[in-house]
């Protein structure tokens, strides 16, 4: 294919192998011997449009589904279906892997979400991967509810028998239908206990109060379970605030944290940590740099005016910090002792789990952790794979390379 | 120092790159608007290919007279490669990282004889 370049140039690429464009994290996983323990990925993706026709045949409304289809049958992927829109990930292709990924070929037999996923966790080392849906992040935008459900029906129920049926290193948090409380239960009903399902998850995009007491029986029902609630970031240019904003850089730096820091607050002050002290939370994709601020803002406020947050038993910053955090995209700072004090301050070394958000255009090798500096070798292993694997509790064997079967 | 090789000159147009490696020497050497440049073909960043990426003309903002934004522009003159991984864009003619020039590539000599273009390690 033809790529478009600066000044009408164009550069002329015939193939495409992403484990080829992965070579240097091969070396660097022989380099830091990432066999001697388990790398769990907590946070990463595929592209569910390029199996959009798959999944449409799961939805369980017959109308919705022909007018899915339909909508899905020409060039036009998910136009006309999926909410979302203006978005410049691939960075006008300089993130190469972007458009260059409608050319890679797969293994035949085996679903090319299995192959690309399985190419890109060997070549990094990573044991297991948590993997989340792309475009579907902004699902919860859908101006129809019963759209979102269908749609959420139909990709939870693909992805459990297409996907997470056929590999075992493959897990995922299945999707809620949020807008809908009712719909979200039965979700959780129908898919706690499946193979693959390790959590449930909520996408954050989108202006629901998750402390509506419509949730409630959701939240329960997800405590019961033992499983993790994550609730996953994304971005939308669309909202009015970001509308102000010219450029991509501003809308994904503020939005991928905004939403999170919102729910994270309505999630505190209205003391559902009190109310489902067994349920474990995680908060996928915001980096890290937010959580100082949340913790100094909320409990400095707090200590002045508690009488509104009568559920709480214990400072805000201190619920904050026994919940869980995926680490990417982890900030690197010109001045290293921020992120030290930021990992101090969230308890990192019980609380972080490694993420890489491959193959989004700002993904994370293991060697983002690895290379700390003032980490200890114990403190490494547990945020890249140790603290993941209690939080599952996820089965590895005995320490070595680690394939679940 | 040794020399290695990198191409026959006909073999190496202008506006292409060829990646050497050699031992544990991993270089990216570019044929641009009639001079060779080589760079050591690991990102300073996470340590991608940095030079197997785009190669991309600067971005410019043009602004008028009245310091408002009239719009935007590809450079005449600066041109980058772009690491594919995530985007870190480095000057062709210093291997200087664009968005913070305090950090640069390790830069290569490049040294044609006769019809051949080695690389200086």
């Amino acid at each position: 294919m033809d790529l478009p370049l600066s000044s009408d140039r164009t550069w002329r690429v015939d193939e495409f192998d992403s484990g080829k464009a992965l070579a240097h994290a091969a070396k660097q996983a022989k380099q830091r011997n990432y066999d001697q323990f388990p790398i769990i990925d907590v946070d990463s993706h595929h592209y569910e449009l390029e199996s959009f026709n798959e999944i449409l045949e799961y939805m369980p409304d017959p109308v919705l589904k022909q007018l899915a289809k339909m909508a899905n049958s020409g060039n036009s992927k998910g136009v006309g279906v999926m909410p979302g829109g203006v978005g410049y990930q691939d960075m006008g292709g300089r993130a190469i892997r972007y458009p260059l990924r409608r050319i890679e070929k797969t293994e035949p037999g085996v679903h090319r979400d299995v192959s690309l996923t399985r190419r890109w966790m060997d070549v990094m080392g990573i044991d297991i991967a948590v993997l989340f849906p792309s475009p579907m992040l902004q699902l919860g935008l859908h101006p129809q509810v019963e759209a979102e459900v269908s749609l959420a029906t139909a990709y939870n129920r693909w992805l459990s028998e297409r996907v997470l049926a056929e590999e075992s290193r493959i897990r995922s948090m299945i999707y809620l239908p949020f807008n809908d409380p009712d719909a979200s239960y039965r979700m959780v009903k129908e898919f706690a206990g499946k193979k693959g399902v390790c959590g449930f998850m909520i996408t954050s995009v989108r202006f629901r109060p998750v402390h509506h007491n419509s949730y409630m029986k959701v939240y329960s029902a997800i405590e019961e379970t033992g499983l993790p609630l994550a609730f996953h970031a994304g971005y939308n240019w669309g909202e009015q605030s970001m509308g102000m904003m010219n450029k991509f850089i501003a809308v994904h730096a503020l939005g991928f944290v905004w939403y999170n820091m919102v729910h994270m607050t309505n999630w505190v002050l209205n003391a559902m940590p009190e109310r489902f002290p067994k349920l474990k939370v995680i908060w996928i994709e915001s980096g890290l740099a937010w959580l100082p601020f949340m913790i100094q803002r909320l409990d400095n406020e707090y200590m002045m005016r508690s009488s509104e947050c009568p559920g709480l038993k214990k400072l805000p910053g201190e619920y904050i910090t026994d919940m869980f955090y995926t680490s990417q995209p982890m900030e690197i700072p010109r001045d290293m002792s921020l992120l030290e004090s930021t990992f101090k301050c969230i308890k990192a070394e019980s609380q972080l789990l490694y993420s890489s958000d491959y193959p989004h255009w700002d993904f994370d090798l293991p060697s983002t952790i690895y290379d700390l500096p003032f980490l200890k070798e114990k403190a490494k292993r547990d945020i890249l794979g140790g603290n993941a694997v209690k939080l599952f509790n996820l089965d590895i064997g005995a320490g070595k390379r680690t394939k679940v079967a | 120092m040794a020399e290695v090789f990198v191409a026959k000159f006909a073999e190496f147009p202008d506006g292409e790159r060829k990646i050497v490696q050699h031992g544990a020497h991993d270089i990216g050497v570019f044929h641009w608007e009639g001079q060779f440049y080589a760079y050591a073909n690991v990102c300073l960043h996470q340590g991608g290919p940095a030079c197997e990426g785009l190669i991309m003309h600067q971005v410019e903002d043009v602004i008028g007279p009245d310091k408002t934004l009239v719009g935007q522009k590809f450079s005449d003159t600066q041109v980058n490669f772009v690491c594919p991984w995530h985007g870190y864009e480095y000057d062709m003619k210093t291997g200087e990282c664009v968005p913070d020039r305090r950090l640069r590539l390790k830069k290569y000599n490049v040294v044609r004889r006769g019809d051949d273009v080695f690389v200086s390690i």
